[in-house]
């Protein structure tokens, strides 16, 4: 079971507001998905290598040749704020 | 030719009318994209295929052209993967993938609906409402290649684009009746998708048929600098031409094919079994032991690298913001709040709580560990048979709204294709025949880089059974 507080937790850690009628619910949700993936834990994987691709790719780095780069108009064209030629944010520190 | 007989043509067999003369093709790529025009400018009275469709005097790409999923970049055109968060993005690149096909002729006709971040098995996740199944529009396409799926079905588009994460064009290919195929993990170019869980998410065809699957496959596989993780494929993808599954050993793996598969989707699974014996398959019993915990296993890595590469939508390159925020922190979180839908902000918690800090070892850890089990299974049984065969989905299309209220039972729709791409392996889905008059989904999966063999023995049973791929065209 994951309760209340854990959920604020892991929002917190995803950068993900959640309005208070969403947290009862995910919290319910949530356990229910765990509660199945635990049963993983009734396997016996002492000795078993984690997979974390499943391809073996070798020499996978291509040359490192400069190229030129997306003009800075284009790149900033799809952002929420621009200024000075640069993606303008609030402030950090209110 | 006439309308009505453009429309009756295959890919494959447009491509040939184009190639002799016989058909132009500005004149395949207008048909097409005003019957795709028309399904977006139905609204609620269409299937909502389409989240974008070319203006009319676009000008095609000289060949059959393609309904792309809405998560490939194109350059100039909205692609916002099914989000709020990326409402209106007009990608400066597009996809390599894309550009493959585009090389190859096949210009992009309409970028198709999906689940939001292709996370889903309905359709239903979609900032852009649901997609509905051509055969029964109370029902969903399956997803998250849904739109792609219905539009294929529908005859809207000759073929599409779609992505496979955990099934997401296989399923949706069994329940709009049609073809769909997941590559060998690598074989495509990841370049410009919009990314889920990297280290499964693969690019394929759905298509009418076998013949026209393996035509795409070919225009798109390769190596591609901007991909470290994509491969060469051995050789080049052939027709398929057999007739026969003579000398062929199929495996059943009874993990997959009993408990939660409903009744008639196993009578229709049976009964291409048994048009498979007659086709001179051996068909054998196998046994995948871990492949019952490939979801839960799936359920761990997929919501855990989605947290990871969610993570760049934070209202400050592209897409939405949410506005007046105190500070920046404020802007991430109320951002991501109002841009995400439900089921992704569950994944990315999902995610985020299988990597954090006291749960990695028991979630991530074990995770990553039954995958390799899972691929050691599929490697065991395929030193005995060929191919394995498999229902696609464990039911045939459901009904909008069904199971939007219990994540869980949504997840369980890719009971039996998870496995496979947890292990990497090629697996298509061919219509086995209907049941209750919806489609039923077979799946025959290969080891890696099987694909030649895979689309044969898939063209074989096609042909065998003789599903009809234009009974639900509108």
């Amino acid at each position: 079971m994951i309760d209340r507080d854990e959920v604020l937790h892991v929002a917190r850690l995803a950068r993900l507001a959640l309005a208070e009628d969403e947290i009862e619910p995910m919290a319910r949700e949530l356990s229910a998905v765990l509660d199945h993936i635990a049963r993983i834990g009734e396997l016996d994987l002492a000795d078993v290598a984690p997979t974390s691709h499943v391809v073996e790719v070798t020499g996978g780095l291509r040359a490192d040749e400069p190229r030129p780069s997306l003009p800075r108009s284009v790149v900033l064209a799809q952002a929420p704020a621009v200024s000075d030629e640069g993606f303008l944010v609030p402030s950090p520190q209110a | 030719m006439s309308g009505p007989e453009i429309l009756g043509l295959s890919a494959a067999a447009a491509a040939a009318a184009i190639a002799d003369g016989s058909l132009a093709a500005g004149e395949l790529f207008e048909l097409y994209r005003g019957r795709a025009a028309s399904d977006r400018a139905a609204g609620d009275d269409g299937l909502n295929c389409f989240t974008w469709v070319a203006d009319e005097g676009a000008a095609g790409a000289g060949g059959v052209p393609v309904a792309v999923k809405d998560l490939f970049c194109t350059k100039g055109v909205p692609s916002q993967s099914g989000s709020r968060i990326l409402q209106g993005y007009l990608p400066p690149y597009t996809a390599t993938v894309v550009e493959k096909l585009e090389q190859a002729g096949s210009g992009v006709l309409a970028k198709t609906n999906q689940d939001e971040f292709a996370m889903g098995s309905s359709n239903e996740n979609s900032a852009y409402g649901p997609v509905r199944n051509p055969w029964d529009r109370g029902r969903v396409p399956g997803g998250s290649s849904g739109g792609s799926a219905a539009a294929v079905a529908a005859g809207l588009a000759p073929w599409a684009l779609g992505t496979d994460t955990g099934g997401s064009i296989r399923q949706p290919a069994a329940l709009c009746g049609i073809v769909g195929l997941k590559p060998t993990y690598g074989s495509l170019s990841r370049y410009g998708m919009i990314a889920f869980a990297s280290s499964l998410d693969q690019a394929g065809p759905l298509t009418r048929d076998v013949a026209d699957a393996a035509l795409m496959l070919g225009h798109m596989i390769g190596r591609d600098p901007c991909d470290s993780t994509s491969l060469q494929m051995p050789g080049p993808i052939l027709a398929p031409s057999a007739e026969s599954l003579s000398g062929l050993r199929l495996g059943v793996p009874r993990e997959l094919t009993g408990n939660g598969v409903e009744q008639g989707v196993l009578e229709s699974f049976r009964a291409a079994l048994a048009t498979a014996e007659q086709l001179g398959a051996e068909v054998r019993d196998v046994e995948l032991p871990h492949a019952p915990h490939a979801l839960s296993a799936y359920y761990v890595l997929a919501p855990a690298e989605a947290s990871s590469n969610l993570a760049r939508f934070d209202g400050v390159r592209y897409g939405m913001r949410a506005e007046d925020a105190q500070d920046l922190l404020e802007m991430y979180t109320r951002t991501r709040h109002d841009g995400f839908g439900p089921e992704v902000k569950r994944r990315i918690m999902l995610g985020t709580y299988a990597l954090s800090s006291g749960y990695y070892d028991a979630f991530y850890g074990r995770a990553q560990r039954v995958r390799t089990k899972i691929s050691q299974d599929f490697a065991a049984a395929f030193e005995q048979v060929d191919f394995i065969l498999t229902p696609t989905a464990p039911s045939v299309a459901f009904k909008l709204g069904e199971k939007t209220g219990d994540p869980l039972a949504m997840y369980l729709n890719d009971f039996c294709t998870v496995p496979m791409s947890l292990a990497g392996i090629p697996a298509i889905s061919i219509p086995s025949g209907l049941s209750g008059g919806l489609p039923v989904g077979l799946q025959i999966a290969g080891p890696a880089f099987s694909e030649n063999g895979l689309l044969d023995a898939a063209h074989a049973l096609e042909l065998a059974i003789g599903f009809d791929s234009g009974a639900a065209r509108v």
